[in-house]
């Protein structure tokens, strides 16, 4: 039976070799999906306590803590409670389309990690047109969400389906146009090409390679959180309008599905953005070829490293996604447009052709460059020093009626625990 | 949709392409600002607490004397005169009183079923002896929803006949409720009573104007 699998599947996708050899790659295949749907697991889990952390923090309370030490247990409390919850479909749904749809959206953001590299050599497969790839794969999400707003025959719920393949399709334009950018810089499409035409150090990330590659990240992100519905631009749930927009319907396991996704797709918009513009996986001051050189212990220590590194620079930007949210409210529909089309399109347009002409006309490591890489560095050097300034500012503005009213000092940096 | 609302103009803003990048600049530093002020309140002290472990005094004892907690009726200065059992809306407080050969009323029953009392407060009102009161504990959540029903009498008491000003002072409040409902107070953990020693006492003064 098996074997006769593997013979069909040998023929359809036209693969060299034994038959025999199609099961080892089979269950290669199999591993491997098992692998990133754990690493969903253990990431979207506990991201969806941290953020409620934060939230609790942004909004002057404690957030969840009373599962587990600090309440870290209780993204497993919440599946649990999901996943005895019973799965009701409508009676007016479209039954095959209301079940098959979070699968459909979930798939489509697994898919993405097939090419998302992790680390030096830990990816899936580096497909030559892997950044193309992940763009074309993520629009099967807006096939999920039409289908579950759909199927679910319920008005709240279409609307929701309707706005959202609105939102995603247009997004994907300054999306697709401000990773245009990497790709004129790089010269490849292929995500590990992309890492290793970047370095470890930042000046030799893409973000600071100049500063309209330096704009070109805050517009690829933006479209990016977009593309993934994430506030400000979560107008397919808008709880305050739509109740929770195309997945209103759905309960117990099937609506896990839907927050699986959505969390494990934070992951996506940070890596993307860490490939893109941050350096990807690259060790400050090792050249890839040290890595891909050595072996044995030396060759799985410099992969931990390179994932460390990896891990740390998206988790900051899973952070920042997080702290957005918790900051800016949400668009209305129009203004949704209006930022996508008559914003972030031309900006995007214009910045890959500035960038276009930059890669043009400036060879690496002339003086010029080095000039543009320290005016973007400089950008970012001030954005961050104008950032904590304005924060200490609004802090220090509180400090004395805090005091007066409370008797207390206000000052209770993150790392004390509540 | 777009183009039947009028164009975005800010009050200051030129329009054009100065305005356009006006619009960006407006947008991109008010994110800043308010990024700013988020991050400025990780820094500052949560206004909420973890409850109950963080709790500095607990909770029953910094509530007014007028709060209205679970019931609880001292039966050294109960009557029998069934004033509050009629006065329930609800029907929530059960007493039986039986005569024994020795011609002395005696409580045999008096039940408050406190999952269904409502804490309005009516039969302490209308308690003309001051033996039902509301005490201020307010932490009663249990397994089984019959724990809920008080059952004050133990074994029959007489009913009090005390003449006016003779009566026995009232007990604590809450005492009372601790020996009628075990395991009173905060699920998870016990708070710090020691920080409110010596701090007043809350037994004082319960009752009527
Ligand atoms: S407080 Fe109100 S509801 Fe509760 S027992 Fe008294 S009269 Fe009944
Ligand atoms: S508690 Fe008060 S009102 Fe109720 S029977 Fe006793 S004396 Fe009467």
């Amino acid at each position: 039976m098996l074997r006769l699998i593997a013979q069909r599947l040998q023929s359809w996708l036209n693969l060299p070799g034994e038959t025999g050899a199609v099961l080892p790659a089979l269950a290669v295949m199999l591993g491997a999906a098992l692998l990133a749907f754990v690493f969903i697991a253990f990431f979207a889990g506990p991201v969806t306590w941290w953020e409620r952390r934060v939230a609790g923090r942004v909004m002057s309370r404690i957030g969840p803590n009373r599962v587990g030490p600090q309440g870290v247990l209780q993204w497993l409390a919440d599946g649990l409670k999901s996943f005895l919850k019973e799965d009701i479909v409508p009676a007016a749904a479209d039954r095959p389309l209301f079940l098959f749809a979070p699968y459909l959206f979930f798939g489509g953001y697994m898919a993405t990690f097939v090419v998302l590299p992790f680390g030096a050599h830990l990816v899936a497969t580096d497909l030559s047109v892997g950044l193309l790839y992940l763009i074309a794969i993520s629009g099967l999400v807006v096939v999920g969400i039409l289908m579950a707003g759909w199927g679910s025959n319920n008005k709240w719920a279409l609307f929701g389906g309707i706005r959202s393949a609105a939102q995603l399709v247009s997004y994907e334009i300054p999306s697709a146009f401000s990773l245009l950018a990497v790709v004129l810089a790089t010269g490849t499409l292929s995500m590990q090409g992309i890492v290793r035409a970047q370095g470890g150090w930042p000046w030799e990330w893409l973000l600071f390679r100049n500063p309209l590659l330096f704009g070109m990240f805050f517009v690829s992100f933006a479209a990016s959180l977009a593309e993934n519905n994430r506030t400000p631009f979560d107008l397919p749930e808008g709880e305050s309008e739509l109740v929770a927009g195309y997945h209103v319907e759905y309960s117990g396991m099937r609506f896990l599905w839907f927050m699986f996704a959505e969390w494990g797709n934070l992951w996506v918009i940070a890596s993307l953005a860490t490939v893109g513009f941050l350096g990807g996986w690259q060790i400050p001051g090792v050249r890839p070829e040290v890595i891909d050189q050595s072996t044995g212990w030396a060759f799985a220590g410099w992969q931990a490293l390179s994932f460390l590194v990896f891990a740390g620079k998206a988790s900051m930007l899973v952070l920042f996604a997080i702290q957005i949210r918790w900051t800016l409210p949400r668009l209305r529909v129009d203004q949704m447009m209006i930022v996508c089309w008559k914003y972030l399109v031309p900006l995007a347009l214009l910045g890959s052709a500035g960038v276009l002409v930059l890669v043009a006309l400036v060879p690496e490591g002339s003086p010029v460059d080095w000039f543009l890489r320290a005016v973007s560095l400089g950008l970012g050097l001030w954005l961050i020093i104008a950032y904590v300034r304005k924060a200490r500012a609004a802090y220090l503005a509180d400090r004395e009626p805090y005091r007066r009213l409370e008797g207390k000092d206000p000052w209770y940096p993150p790392y004390r625990l509540p | 949709m777009v183009s039947a609302l009028p164009p975005a103009v800010t009050p200051g803003n030129p329009g054009g392409v100065r305005g356009w990048v006006g619009h960006i600049v407006r947008t991109a530093s008010s994110i800043l600002e308010g990024l700013a002020v988020t991050l400025s309140w990780a820094f500052r002290r949560p206004y909420t607490i973890q409850y109950p472990d963080k709790v500095e005094v607990p909770v029953p004892e910094t509530l007014p004397e007028a709060y209205r907690g679970i019931l609880e009726v001292d039966l050294r200065l109960c009557t029998g005169c069934l004033q509050c059992e009629k006065t329930c809306p609800i029907q929530c407080i059960s007493i039986s009183i039986e005569k024994g050969e020795d011609a002395v009323r005696r409580l045999t029953r008096f039940d408050i079923d406190i999952s269904r009392c409502m804490y309005c407060g009516l039969c302490s009102e209308s308690c003309a002896f001051d033996a039902l009161a509301h005490s201020n504990q307010f932490e009663a959540a249990r397994q089984d929803i019959s724990e809920l029903t008080l059952h004050f009498v133990r074994e029959p008491v007489p009913v009090a006949r005390h003449k006016a000003g003779e009566a026995p002072p009232r007990r604590p409040r809450g005492e009372i409720l601790r020996e009628v409902l075990p395991g009173l107070g905060p699920v998870m953990s016990p708070p710090a009573r020691d920080r409110r020693a010596g701090q007043g006492d809350p037994s004082s003064g319960e009752g009527k104007p």
